[in-house]
């Protein structure tokens, strides 16, 4: 009797469970779904499509009852198992294992374009995707290390574009002498914006920034005299070899890089010029957070996101300390836009909207707060994959949105959470006793 | 002697809205000693502290610092973090504020970051890896390395501070607390939730730092086997105010204290129900 | 002064819309201490509910215009009450008390999700109504000016007082506020005492989401246009009212939605339509920094 009601009432309970998720799939369905304004030559008229409705009914009833299910027999799988085998081996999750993947994925990144399937079109897509890794090592140093939660990086990204956009073209400065100039002027914007602001708690200066984020946006498409306005600046001079241009012919007097290397000239030259340029940037990048962790700022940086109250009370200017991570965040990311404008060489207020904003933040946060590896691998999933499916342009960002939500709820700390200390006291054996470094204040 | 005493508490008030959380408390505390402050949960113990230590900035009261090594600082005027890095106060938490996605030794390194900060020229020299800074680091470890022995955490150095046992964490808090070089160290109930060894062994730590350390203690305690076995010095507050202070001794049998203690027939007492608690867990009776 | 009667008078509709969306933000944070990014979708969820519930009611031949505005107006709160409900059940209940920045994460996702999926359902081309509320005052004060009050605008600022009212009694005397009330102030300890927590949150995530819907609504009838991104401004402007007001207040979300309708009526009216997000976020930067816990919120005594 008791069995019987036992291995009864967990169907029936799936059944109503999983109708119940079917009765709501409905009603969202119902108006959205159901219905559709369609334009046509007598103005609005609506459609129905009820199918749709009823369509998403049944999936949502199917793929509840088949998770439920499958949750139920992993979960009994995992009961099954001794506890020790049931915690998750990641293949990646050591920190040596880490590393190791780091420096795979360094070598691959390196031999990229000599592969069979390095063309012309891979290699410009791993450039991008390289933008977007840079652009997530850079504002890893602020969300990630520091704990500041930055929603309008973009706007520091569009400064160093339109920094280098507009300087080589007023002033005919190279892509070399601006790349410094770009990160100076975004570290300035982000000095300027956060002296008043990080003294704030973290949500205002969430909001704080996205406003900072959207004003950027704005007179970048107002100021016409300055900007272009909507339309942007054209022909931004494109990055040359140490001087050389990849042309296909020099100005009067000078070498091409084709002609000076004794090689054909290719326009591939340049687009694997490019793909090599952000590579060596982003992993300065990568180098920069990695050094700098282990360095007492840095390490005030992490301190400062775990517990700003008891920093103070050690004696860390939370406001300095906060400054210098927004400060350095936003110069990586002013590289990163004066790279961008010299792939480009077309840049407009377009490029820096808040989604950009958004995909890099998620960029972060799924990889894994201050993970550097687990950065890559989520700029992979969400930027590397959906470019594969650019004609799918609608459900392409669908799925971008869908996935955030699914991962977080996955993996709530990012792919890869694993954080190693900075520093370790087995790496520092202890001096002889009559080592003359004990410390001083130890007074008989 | 006529120094000056370590800390000077003048007339201290502090006011949230209509509730005079301190009221006029007057107290002072030498270096070489340690001075506990008692009183029922909500004298204004810990309000006290968040005043000298630039929490809170007091509403009446002028707070001096004096440490031994010259100088003086009027904490009252002072920003927080400047309270630790120039007059060197070091406090430590009721509820532990441990860095705890961090190691254990990465918590006492990051608390003598002012020091690593100026070797590493603000980052520049540590970028670059100069002999400098790695010296300095070195000296860093070996200072934490000290403490890490005093608290017995040497085998859980490169373990996350938030795994520890709670005992352990209010051990590495104090031992935070010391590698900033404090003058003068704020504990607010150490020994809270602590089983009776690790009560005991947080007052042979106790007076170790004073002994070999020769900094003021300011401790915050409700445990009264800890405060008459090792304080020097005793303040009683009771609703802000301060009610009796003088020697373990002297408070102990001061009619006053007892009073507010065991709830006797006075309006102003504690509620009966908390005096019951206290007395039933023969903390507070001072007899 | 009729110019300035005329950016009034719109700055204060403006902000009645702004200010229902704001309440549905404040309250969120008020309770779970995070911010619904989501929560902007919500509301161009609502106003397009709004406009196919009044095709359809003009399909069935209901021409009353009384009746299909009060028709419409359930059913947009009912149907985007089910979104605010099935967001939070799917994308942050799971995540409550995990990692912080996991729910903005997800809401982030959300956002976009909801974004994207009225864009696939509904086409991405800009949705015309024609003006269902017709008619209004005349306020000129000086011959050759003229400023006017339309009865749309006397709708939608009555109909966010009698909102507000109702929803400060549910939040004041009502045994759901008082539960609401307790969770914000202690979520662990409220379900000590017997409050359902889950539900709780439910029904803020619900009533957030009918006043999002009401605020669609009154932006269909009132701009007459609506697309499937009106939500990302809106909803940042109105958490920006909720920040301006004091977060978690809700007399505060009204009064700073109010303000920064007007600043944006009065900016765009005497400076420049162009730079009235910026004087928008100027404004509101400017309060942080001076008044860090905006215009009505309590000044937060750091627990140490």
């Amino acid at each position: 009797m008791a069995s019987r009601l036992a291995s009864k009432s967990p169907a029936a309970t799936l059944v109503k469970d999983s109708a119940a998720a079917a009765l709501v799939a409905a009603l969202l369905a119902l108006p959205l779904l159901g219905f559709r304004m369609t334009d046509t030559a007598r103005g609005l008229v609506l459609d129905y499509r009820f199918p749709l409705v009823l369509w998403s009914a049944g999936v949502v009833f199917a793929g509840r009852l088949l998770f439920t299910l499958a949750g139920a027999a992993i979960g009994r799988r995992l009961a099954a198992r001794p506890p020790r085998a049931a915690a998750r081996r990641w293949p990646l999750s050591g920190g040596r294992g880490r590393a190791l993947a780091g420096w795979a994925m360094v070598g691959f990144a390196l031999v990229l374009p000599l592969t069979p399937f390095g063309d012309r079109n891979l290699v410009d897509k791993a450039t991008l995707l390289l933008i977007y890794i840079m652009l997530g090592w850079g504002l890893n140093i602020v969300v990630g290390l520091a704990g500041l939660l930055d929603l309008g990086y973009v706007a520091f990204y569009a400064v160093g574009a339109y920094s280098y956009a507009l300087l080589s073209q007023a002033f005919g400065l190279s892509f070399w002498l601006c790349l410094p100039i770009a990160g100076l002027m975004a570290a300035t914007f982000g000095m300027v914006l956060g002296f008043p602001v990080l003294r704030l708690r973290g949500d205002y200066l969430a909001i704080v920034t996205l406003g900072f984020g959207e004003i950027i946006r704005v007179v970048l498409l107002n100021w016409q005299s300055l900007t272009g306005g909507p339309d942007g600046v054209y022909d931004i001079k494109r990055p040359s070899f140490f001087g050389l241009p990849f042309s296909a012919f020099a100005p009067e007097g000078h070498q091409t890089f084709a002609q000076f290397f004794g090689l054909a000239y290719s326009p591939n030259q340049r687009i694997y010029f490019l793909y090599y340029l952000i590579l060596i940037l982003a992993l300065a990048t990568n180098l920069f957070t990695l050094r700098i962790r282990r360095l007492p700022i840095g390490r005030a940086w992490e301190a400062l996101r775990e517990d700003e109250i008891a920093c103070r009370s050690l004696g860390i200017n939370p406001t300095k300390t906060k400054l210098s991570a927004f400060a350095i965040g936003a110069m990586f990311a002013g590289f990163a836009g004066s790279f961008f404008a010299t792939r480009q060489g077309f840049i407009s207020p377009e490029s820096f909207t808040f989604i950009e904003s958004a995909i890099i933040l998620s960029i972060v946060v799924l990889g894994g707060m201050g993970s550097q590896v687990g950065i890559v691998l989520a700029a992979v999933l969400l930027v590397g994959l959906p470019e594969w499916f650019r004609d799918l342009q609608l459900y392409r960002m669908l799925a971008f949105g869908g996935a955030m939500v699914l991962i977080m709820l996955w993996r709530p700390r990012g792919l890869l959470a694993h954080r190693d200390p900075t520093i370790l006291l087995a790496d520092h054996p202890a001096p002889s006793p009559a080592d003359p470094t004990a410390p001083s204040e130890v007074s008989p | 002697m006529s120094r000056a005493p370590l800390l000077a508490v003048e007339h201290l008030s502090m006011r949230f809205g209509g509730l005079l959380a301190v009221n006029d408390l007057s107290f002072t505390a030498h270096q070489r000693e340690i001075t506990a402050i008692i009183g029922p949960n909500g004298a204004g113990k810990t309000t006290l502290f968040n005043c000298l230590t630039g929490f809170y900035k007091p509403s009446v009261g002028r707070l001096t610092l004096t440490p031994p090594d010259g100088g003086r600082f009027l904490l009252e005027r002072m920003e927080g973090f400047r309270i630790t890095k120039d007059a060197k106060v070091a406090r430590t938490f009721q509820n532990i504020r441990l860095f705890s996605g961090m190691s254990v030794l990465e918590n006492l390194i990051v608390a003598q970051h002012n020091g690593l900060m100026r070797a590493s020229t603000y980052s520049l020299a540590g970028l670059f890896g100069l002999p400098r800074y790695r010296q300095a680091e070195r000296r860093a470890v070996e200072k934490a390395r000290y403490w890490l022995d005093k608290v017995g955490l040497t085998d859980l150095a490169d373990g996350l501070a938030g795994n520890l046992p709670y005992g352990s964490q209010r051990r590495l808090e104090i031992a935070r607390a010391m590698c900033t070089d404090p003058a003068l160290l704020c504990l607010d109930e150490p020994a809270a939730g602590l089983n009776p060894r690790e009560s005991l062994e947080l007052n042979t730590l106790l007076m170790d730092i004073r002994r070999d350390q020769g900094i003021g203690i300011l401790l915050i305690e409700h445990d009264m086997s800890v405060v008459m076995q090792i304080s020097d010095h005793v303040v009683v507050l009771d609703h802000g105010a301060p009610l009796s202070q003088g020697t373990p001794e002297a408070v102990r049998n001061d009619p006053a204290v007892i009073r507010a203690y065991l709830g006797a027939a006075d309006d102003e007492a504690l509620p009966p129900d908390i005096a019951a608690d206290l007395a039933a867990e023969g903390k507070a009776a001072p007899c | 002064m009729d110019y300035f009667l005329q950016q009034l008078i719109n700055g204060l509709t403006l902000g009645s819309i702004y200010g229902l969306i704001a309440i549905g933000y404040t309250m969120v944070y008020g309770i779970i201490g995070m911010i619904n990014f989501a929560h902007g979708d919500l509301y161009m969820v609502g106003a397009f509910i709004s406009m196919i519930a009044f095709m359809l009611l003009a399909v069935l031949g209901i021409t009353s215009v009384p009746l299909a505005l009060a028709l419409v107006l359930v059913m947009a709160m009912l149907f985007t009450a089910v979104y605010g409900w099935a967001i939070e059940r799917i994308a942050y209940r799971p995540l409550r008390g995990s990692f912080k920045l996991a729910p903005l994460i997800s809401a982030i996702g959300m956002s976009i999700v909801l974004e994207n999926y009225v864009q696939i359902a509904q086409g991405a081309r800009v949705k015309p109504m024609q003006p269902l509320i017709q008619g209004g005052f005349d306020l000129s004060l000086q011959p050759g000016h003229h400023t006017s009050l339309s009865l749309l605008q006397i709708l939608i600022m009555l109909l966010t007082v009698g909102l507000m009212a109702v929803f400060s009694w549910i939040i004041t005397k009502t045994p759901l506020g008082r539960a609401q009330r307790a969770t914000e102030q202690d979520m662990t300890m409220a379900t000590l005492l017997g409050v359902n927590v889950d539900r709780i949150i439910s029904a803020t995530f619900i009533i957030g989401a009918c006043l999002a819907a009401v605020a669609g609504l009154m932006v269909t009838l009132y701009y007459g246009v609506i697309d499937f991104y009106i939500g990302f401004i809106a909803g940042m402007k109105a958490f920006t009212a909720a920040v301006l007001g004091g977060i978690g207040s809700l007399p505060g979300a009204m009064l700073g939605g109010l303000l920064i309708g007007l600043i944006e009526a009065f900016w765009s009216g005497y400076f420049s339509i162009e730079y009235k997000d910026v004087a928008t976020f100027g404004i509101l930067v400017m309060v942080l920094i001076f008044r860090p816990t905006g215009l009505l919120g309590k000044p937060e005594i750091e627990k140490v």
